[in-house]
């Protein structure tokens, strides 16, 4: 029997712009309609490539599982789920137009709360931020923080321009008003090309470029001093990959030793910053099975509290109940499954919290 | 064609590591011209005077060579490498004391960086600049100082035209490898560069990719940052791409004795983007079924790295695990002179690597990169 979890990315699929109707306004409604906007799947994750949806788990139409009842059979019951935070991955982060990312956005809130958090009480759910709108970021968090099933908000690994950017320090502010971690998720808004040296011409190296989009957006987070100014802010990498970092962090911390004149607000060691401020999930881990090599690395991270347990269900990280990079020593499982998501998610902690007392 | 046979390295130079037996090979030094005028006699007048009117107009906004962030030092150099009177490493018989012969180095490569051409918005200009800039390090470097080897800089934004500067070269025993800058326009594995890879395995002579140059894109997948601690670390991500590339488009298969050579890029990187490309290409395998190999094998066989900047993890030992995984005969010694992050040859490895690892790393691994 595996100990309690706390799945820290699932993704809940948008089978459509139809779906979302319900959760827009006339306009909007009639918008979609009228202009014959049917979906808004990212490349990111081609629909029927192998790594999007796992092939065992697909409908019997090929398409990817919907609905929080799949979900609780094939991802949840399965593995000891006790919490699971669904991270939307639907393509408002694509979107031009900041009007109508806007209204989607909060409408694919809506549909989130509504058929998955509303059907399954173990169930939490990522804000997911309208990155095209300062403003309207800050409005989605302040409408929808009150309801406690939000533990935090979702960004892509790849915007327009890199997070730490002074003019979204508005939105970070309002995550520490309501105690919500930024999650960074895997997925490019495609307003860069998806390497910084062009676009390349293969799927696998979109997807491999993903972990630099992830060291670049934290160094900016560094770098920018969101760290020192927001010394309580908590930031979670999804699907991130996790054995880049300490070679990253090895860089970062050399080249600040350098030229910290230039970023005086940095004022310790970066290793210590994002050990103390970012969390990892495990899935994918990016390692030979050889525990010899996970174990360095581990050592090389030097934390045992940054890294989080998740399926990254339906994503094909894993073949059959193997959620668990075999690599990964069994003396950490606890702390992944369910330690460190509890440390890193108060609202989870709290609810649990109140569960127990009730 | 005379070969002229190498000095004789100074048995003891007080900046070299006594324990470096095997040679002390540099393979990252930065001629530059004093002033333009340097490559006149190479240049056609009306490359000449073009250059003179309009400059180099790399893929960012500035002219006169101005870099969109300003680097840490003035020419992002060592503020004890100014020759008096010229700019750093303009001046032969500087470099010579200063860094040749201080340290004892037995072989150095030259990677010239701009004013070059490369990767100029006007691929003709490029052209013309990479013939002179050759002609320039032959004339100007190596045939005064036979430890001095110069690289093919080729107008890479132009394959044809690169490999014609490539084969117009290789009989020339000066040069010892092709350099291309690392940002490059599109991703390095792209078939309009398979020209250059062709004619470099024809001539059995490594490339070398040295960190920097403007792609034209932003420096991030995630656009532009703002700092210069941002532009030096964020090297490591540009070189990440085009280790993909040059892996997931098959460069590797269809030029299988091409040797790369990453320069200043760091590589603690290297092996987490080994697992990775491994881990996702065995889910992928069907949109790639031109990949035999588990991209972590090609890596092993056709991928050098250099040392500058040297990685520096908080606990040493664990540079260990690194040079291991990447092989430790895939690791050159760089030093980067004359630039600010100069590295020491006496102090870049840190004694906790085993002796014949830095034995190998000083000069071994270059010697028998580049035959010298």
């Amino acid at each position: 029997m595996a100990v309690d979890a706390i799945d820290c990315d699932i993704h809940p699929w948008l089978p459509g712009l139809a779906a979302l109707s319900p959760y827009l306004d006339d306009f909007w409604r009639d918008q979609i309609v009228e202009r014959g906007m049917t979906q808004l799947d990212s490349q990111s994750y081609p629909i029927k490539a192998p790594l999007s949806v796992r092939a065992d788990w697909r409908g019997a139409d090929g398409m990817p599982p919907r609905g929080a009842e799949a979900l609780a059979a094939q991802a949840l019951d399965r593995w000891g789920t006790r919490i699971g935070i669904l991270n939307p991955l639907a393509g408002i982060q694509l979107l031009l137009n900041v009007d109508m990312a806007t209204a989607f956005t909060s409408a694919l809130n809506d549909w989130t709360r509504a058929e998955w958090l509303d059907r399954d009480a173990r169930l939490r759910a990522s804000i997911v931020l309208p990155l095209q709108s300062v403003d309207a970021c800050v409005a989605e968090i302040e409408r929808l923080a009150p309801d406690p099933r939000f533990v935090q908000v979702l960004v892509l690994a790849m915007g327009e321009t890199p997070l730490g950017r002074r003019q979204n320090w508005p939105i970070w502010e309002a995550c520490l008003r309501h105690n919500l971690p930024l999650a960074i998720h895997a997925g490019s808004s495609y307003r860069n090309p998806v390497t910084s040296v062009g676009w390349p011409s293969w799927y696998l190296e979109d997807y491999v470029a993903q972990a630099q989009g992830f060291s670049s957006t934290l160094a900016s987070l560094l770098t920018e001093g969101v760290f020192s100014k927001f010394p309580t802010l908590k930031v979670v990498l999804l699907e991130s990959g996790v054995t880049w970092l300490p070679a990253f962090l090895w860089r970062l911390q050399k080249t600040w030793k350098g030229v910290r004149f230039e970023i005086p607000w940095v004022d310790r060691p970066p290793a210590e910053i994002i050990r103390d401020q970012v969390r990892l999930s495990v899935q994918p881990l990016d390692a030979p099975e050889d525990a010899g090599i996970v174990a360095r690395i581990i050592d090389q991270i030097g934390s045992e509290y940054m890294l989080l347990w998740a399926s990254d269900f339906p994503h094909m990280q894993f073949e059959g109940d193997q959620h668990t990079h075999p690599g990964l020593p069994e003396a950490l499982h606890a702390k992944l499954r369910w330690d460190n998501p509890l440390a890193t998610y108060d609202r989870i902690r709290t609810s649990i919290l109140e569960g127990a007392a009730a | 064609m005379n070969v002229i046979a190498p000095a004789i390295a100074p048995a003891i130079a007080p900046g070299r590591p006594p324990q470096a037996i095997h040679g002390l090979i540099d393979v990252d030094i930065h001629p530059r011209p004093h002033s333009l005028a340097a490559y006149k006699p190479y240049l056609s007048t009306r490359w000449w005077e073009y250059l003179n009117t309009y400059g180099i107009r790399a893929r960012h906004g500035f002219t006169g060579g101005q870099p969109p962030f300003p680097k840490a030092q003035p020419l992002a150099s060592r503020r004890d490498a100014w020759p008096p009177g010229g700019t750093p490493a303009s001046d032969l018989g500087f470099l010579q004391s200063q860094l040749l012969d201080h340290h004892g180095i037995d072989h150095g490569l030259l990677n010239p960086l701009q004013p070059s051409g490369q990767g100029d918005q006007n691929n003709a200009f490029s052209v013309a600049m990479a013939s002179a800039v050759n002609d320039w390090q032959i004339e100007t470097w190596v045939r005064p100082e036979p430890r001095l080897h110069a690289s093919i800089v080729v107008p890479y934004e132009d394959g044809p035209a690169s490999a014609a500067e490539i084969r117009n070269r290789a009989q020339d025993p000066g040069f010892a490898q092709v350099l291309m800058m690392s940002r490059t326009a599109e991703p390095a594995g792209k078939h309009r560069y398979w020209p250059i890879y062709e004619a470099a395995q024809e001539a059995n002579l490594p490339v070398a990719f040295h960190a920097f140059g403007y792609s034209g894109w932003p420096m991030t997948n995630g656009g532009w940052p703002s700092f210069y601690i941002e532009e030096v670390s964020e090297h490591a991500n540009s070189c990440q791409p085009q280790v993909t590339s040059l892996v997931v488009e098959g460069v590797f298969e269809a030029f299988p004795k091409l040797r790369v050579v990453l320069i200043e890029c760091g590589w603690g990187w290297l092996p987490a983007l080994g697992w990775r490309l491994d881990r996702h290409w065995h889910t992928l395998r069907s949109e790639v079924p031109h990949l035999k190999r588990k991209p972590s094998d090609t890596i092993r066989d056709h991928i050098w790295v250099s040392t500058q900047p040297m990685e520096d993890p908080e606990r040493p030992e664990h540079l260990l695990d690194t040079i291991d995984w990447i092989g430790p005969d895939k690791i050159l010694f760089a030093s980067d002179y004359p630039h600010w992050d100069f590295d020491d040859p006496r102090h870049a490895l840190p004694a906790v690597i085993p002796l014949p690892t830095r034995r190998a790393i000083w000069g071994g691994n270059a010697r028998a990169l580049y035959g010298f």
